[in-house]
């Protein structure tokens, strides 16, 4: 079939979800992209965000915090550094995500080093919450 | 020939040793199924991790401006050995042989000039090679004795400390050393480089599709992000690995306790058993004689 097409999330611990899916939005580095059948093989990094999965059988939407996704002709793989179903996803654990990036960005202001990829972090963190509707 | 009284004691007390043995290898096994499963679970993870990371190393080359992660210092002459081992014993050779393989690679090592410096997981590899490194090369230790089970972020944090202490210039080659889990009989003790970089070598055809990728941002931006994750990764699927070895040599050091304390009570009971007969014996002689004395 022409019109699916293999995902895999999966986490260093725990293997996520594995399935058919029609699109796949995925969080990249430079933006948003949509993966459909067929793209072009591609391999880009992520930045914190969600994973939007369009399947024959519905939609899911999972928190990944980073990682990199393989496109091939095969289908996508996104091998997140930490990844949850938004479902699951609770404001506890946002919290905890946006006061680690905190932290990082202030040891980067104190050391002078990487600012500005860490206040793209927090930023990025920061930004997941309204993303999720549980923000706030 | 001690008396019917020490043997009795000494009986009850090898009974009490099996019981908590017999304890241990239960609760050994029901761990192992749980590290086996964690580690079956991170295993397609590290899989595709190397793969692309293979791909991508491949088309960087050795270019002079690939990361300092996967080019190398240019030299090796400090090494930082990385020795993951068990928080507990009793579980048969496990941290012994990983402690023996580090200390070995370690010699070798200081035979040949270089100058070797430890990081130690766990407190038994700690104790064993602080015997063979002057503290002042001991340049780690990483408790994970509150840990329950080993997540990710334990391995980060490991893996920054060996980051950072790479960025500071403090060694140029680091190799990790760790039991990779075969059966419940067989854990290999490994050692693996994990800086600079290395990868198995991938097959013709793997390396050509990879390099037909597009790479967003450039792959040198990539490979910058990733390598970090890459070592993150290693040191990870070590820790999963040297969980599941753990508990199966555990399991298999009790299972041989509990049967070495059955044969023992066999044999204590056999002269427990004697010896009563001796005394009842000799008692019979004593009366008998006594009565035809009369």
């Amino acid at each position: 079939m022409a019109d699916v097409m293999q995902f895999d999330l999966v986490s260093p611990e725990r293997s996520l979800a594995s399935l058919q899916a029609s699109a796949v939005q995925i969080p990249a580095t430079e933006g948003d992209m949509t993966v459909m059948p067929n793209h072009a093989p591609t391999i880009t990094t992520l930045r914190p965000g969600i994973v939007k999965v369009e399947s024959p059988d519905g939609a899911a939407e999972y928190l990944v915090t980073g990682g990199f996704a393989e496109i091939s002709q095969a289908g996508v793989s996104v091998l997140a550094e930490k990844a949850l179903p938004v479902a699951e996803a609770k404001k506890a654990d946002l919290d905890e995500l946006v006061a680690k990036a905190r932290g990082q960005y202030e040891a980067a202001v104190a050391n002078d080093n990487l600012v500005d990829e860490f206040a793209k972090l927090l930023a990025d963190m920061e930004a997941l919450g309204t993303h999720m509707s549980i923000g706030g | 020939m001690p008396s019917l009284k020490d043997l009795k004691l000494r009986i009850e007390s090898v009974k009490s040793t099996r019981k908590i043995t017999k304890a241990m290898q239960m609760v050994a096994a029901a761990k192992l199924r749980r590290a086996q499963e964690a580690a079956e679970a991170g295993r397609p993870y590290a899989e595709r991790f190397s793969a692309v990371m293979a791909g991508l190393a491949g088309s960087v080359g050795d270019s002079d401006t690939a990361p300092k992660l996967l080019r190398g210092t240019g030299s090796d002459q400090t090494h930082l050995l990385v020795v993951l081992t068990a928080e507990r014993g009793l579980c048969g050779g496990f941290n012994a042989n990983i402690s023996k393989l580090a200390v070995e690679h370690g010699k070798k090592l200081i035979a040949e000039g270089k100058t070797v410096k430890v990081l130690t997981v766990g407190k038994k590899g700690y104790e064993v090679l602080k015997r063979f490194h002057p503290a002042e090369n001991l340049v780690g230790h990483v408790d994970l004795s509150e840990v329950k089970q080993v997540g990710y972020a334990n391995a980060q944090e490991i893996a920054q400390q060996v980051i950072n202490a790479y960025d500071a210039g403090e060694f140029d080659v680091a190799t990790i050393f760790y039991s990779k889990f075969q059966n419940v009989v067989t854990q290999i003790p490994t050692a693996q480089q994990i800086i600079p970089a290395k990868f198995d070598e991938v097959e013709g055809d793997e390396t050509g599709a990879a390099a037909q990728y597009d790479y967003e941002p450039d792959e040198e931006a990539i490979l910058a992000d990733l390598l970090p994750r890459g070592v993150a990764t290693q040191i990870f699927s070590a820790l999963l690995e040297n969980g599941a070895s753990e508990q199966g040599a555990r399991m298999s050091a009790m299972d041989n306790a509990t049967r070495n304390a059955g044969e023992m009570i066999d044999k204590l009971t056999i002269q427990f058993n004697r010896s009563r007969q001796a005394v009842i014996t000799s008692e019979l002689i004593e009366i008998i004689s006594g009565a035809e004395a009369l």
